[in-house]
């Protein structure tokens, strides 16, 4: 089942290029990276993708049923949350926000469903402590089960294991494959060259204002693109 | 202490005393829910800004003889705090710059015009009188108190409501928007909110100490409490103590309403300072 197809895209922000010619597709159950350098777009891409920017050229179709506010976002974290007095859990309650429409408080199934994912990413027993007190690892298993509260199909992950210690990051990786196993469509970006060839399924290469690379991780490591950028990563699948 | 208690008791009698505990703890109530909200969204001088534009507003409305000076002032005053709320992110002029353009300006032009059309012959005392607020509120009428009523009954309506949303919306916008929660319609609501008490407040401690009334609260309640509930509860809590000791203390020992709330404002902090290392040192121990 296709999800999110994208036709010759074009991004940019203030009437400049960044990248043009983006083509690529995402089915149900894919674990697709998005790799490249510093500046190629790729936050401007999940951004677009999500609704928050539009593009300035090309197409964009969600199908399969999916509605835009079923889409799951694991943003990076703002300067704002630093030091913000908030517990766990009123941070994972807030994903569920966008089906309560205009009720001001959560129902029951709301409140179990939080509870549900802080279970599912072993933080409940996190869920009265402080945000700002946690360390990273705990910080981005908080933002993940906000995100599963607010959809269960597709998630976005910006660098979701920017900031943290290998031992951290490893965790991270191994529990975003545990919820790709479980169904759960994964589109994340990463610098991370090596992580990525090992987890992901499918691999978007942006380069230098064009696509460089779109395919399957087969593929891509017998690339003239992959075996650069997977040489430089140590890594050999 | 008998002493004081007979002062108080023959103040009370007075009107306009009653009408200034009342609106002082409106006013306190209403701040004090909104400062969480804009201290964490770096939004702490807004309140200076806005009531600097407020300030400019009621230099006009003075200037063209208004009878009602709040039907210029409301929208004025809303309409800078969506243009600044709004653009936030996405302008040439970032936040604190644009907060401060449109606070100096606004105060420039007010005190100009003030200057140039003012009948009165005590006008440094006026101009006194409308940033620091320091008699106003001791001359409120029946109706200004009832405006003020019902102002604060919807402002926290509105902030019960939207509660959460609120909550969402500050901790994370983008997250928000790409979920299918409006972001920028809760921004709005915010920023109208925001004025109508900015507007309302410059009656009671006048414009300058506006921003006291906003950040002092939230920041109180921040450093012993962790979630945003209990801040935001805390801090509504402290904010009317204050305003109500405040009164009190400027009624017995005659001191300008206005400073004397932000004094005890500024004592509450610290001690909450003082509390919040303590508790911390007694978890290590």
């Amino acid at each position: 089942m296709q999800l999110v197809a994208c036709e010759n895209l074009t991004l940019g922000y203030e009437g400049e290029k960044v990248v043009s010619d983006l083509s690529f597709t995402v089915h149900a159950g894919d674990y697709l990276c998005i790799v490249g350098e510093n500046g190629s777009g790729k936050s401007t891409l999940m951004k677009t993708l999500l609704g928050l920017k539009t593009q300035m050229a090309g197409r964009i179709e969600i199908g399969g049923g999916l509605e835009n506010s079923e889409i799951g976002y694991l943003p990076q974290q703002t300067v704002v949350q630093k030091d913000f007095p908030a517990s766990v859990r009123e941070v994972v309650r807030s994903g569920c926000l966008n089906r309560s429409g205009i009720r001001p408080f959560y129902s029951k199934a709301e409140k179990q469903m939080a509870e549900d994912n802080m279970e599912l990413l072993g933080i409940r027993m996190l869920a009265k402590r402080c945000y700002r007190e946690l360390s990273g690892g705990q910080q981005q298993r908080t933002l993940l089960a906000r995100a599963l509260c607010a959809a269960r199909k597709i998630l976005l992950l910006d660098e979701p294991a920017a900031g943290l210690d290998p031992k951290a990051a490893a965790d991270m990786y191994d529990l975003i494959e545990r919820l790709n196993h479980d169904g759960i469509t994964m589109i994340m970006i990463s610098h991370d060259m090596e992580a990525s060839v090992k987890y992901a399924s499918h691999i978007l290469h942006i380069g230098n204002q064009s696509a460089l690379f779109f395919g399957t991780k087969k593929d891509y490591l017998e690339s003239g693109a992959g075996h650069i950028y997977a040489g430089l990563g140590g890594a050999q699948a | 202490m008998m002493i004081m208690l007979d002062k108080l008791s023959f103040y009370w009698q007075y009107p306009f005393v009653q009408y200034a505990l009342i609106v002082g703890v409106l006013i306190a109530l209403c701040s004090s829910l909104l400062g969480v909200t804009l201290v964490l969204k770096r939004f702490s001088f807004i309140g200076d800004g806005l009531s600097h534009v407020a300030f400019g507003a009621m230099a006009i409305a003075t200037a063209v003889n208004l009878s009602n000076r709040f039907f210029l002032v409301l929208p004025a005053t809303v309409l800078c705090a969506v243009l600044l709320l709004r653009a936030g992110q996405n302008t040439r002029i970032k936040g604190d710059a644009a907060i401060a353009m449109i606070s100096v300006g606004a105060l420039a032009i007010g005190y100009l015009i003030m200057n140039l059309f003012s009948k009165s012959s005590n006008l440094s005392g006026d101009v006194c009188a409308t940033l620091f607020g320091s008699t106003s509120i001791l001359t409120l009428s029946e109706t200004e108190v009832w405006l003020c009523v019902v102002l604060s009954v919807l402002v926290i309506a509105v902030f019960l409501l939207f509660y959460h949303k609120i909550f969402a919306v500050t901790f994370d916008e983008d997250f928000s928007t790409a979920t299918g929660v409006s972001a920028k319609t809760y921004n709005l609501i915010l920023a109208i909110i925001i004025a109508v008490v900015i507007v309302l407040a410059m009656n009671l401690v006048g414009a300058l100490l506006i921003s006291a009334l906003v950040i002092f609260p939230a920041l109180s309640a921040m450093r012993i409490f962790k979630s945003f509930k209990a801040v935001s509860i805390c801090s509504v809590i402290v904010s009317v103590a204050c305003a109500v000791m405040g009164i009190l203390i400027s009624i017995l020992a005659g001191t300008p309403v206005g400073s004397t709330i932000v004094a005890v404002d500024i004592v509450g902090f610290f001690s909450f300072g003082f509390v919040g290392v303590f508790m911390k040192g007694a978890k290590t121990l």
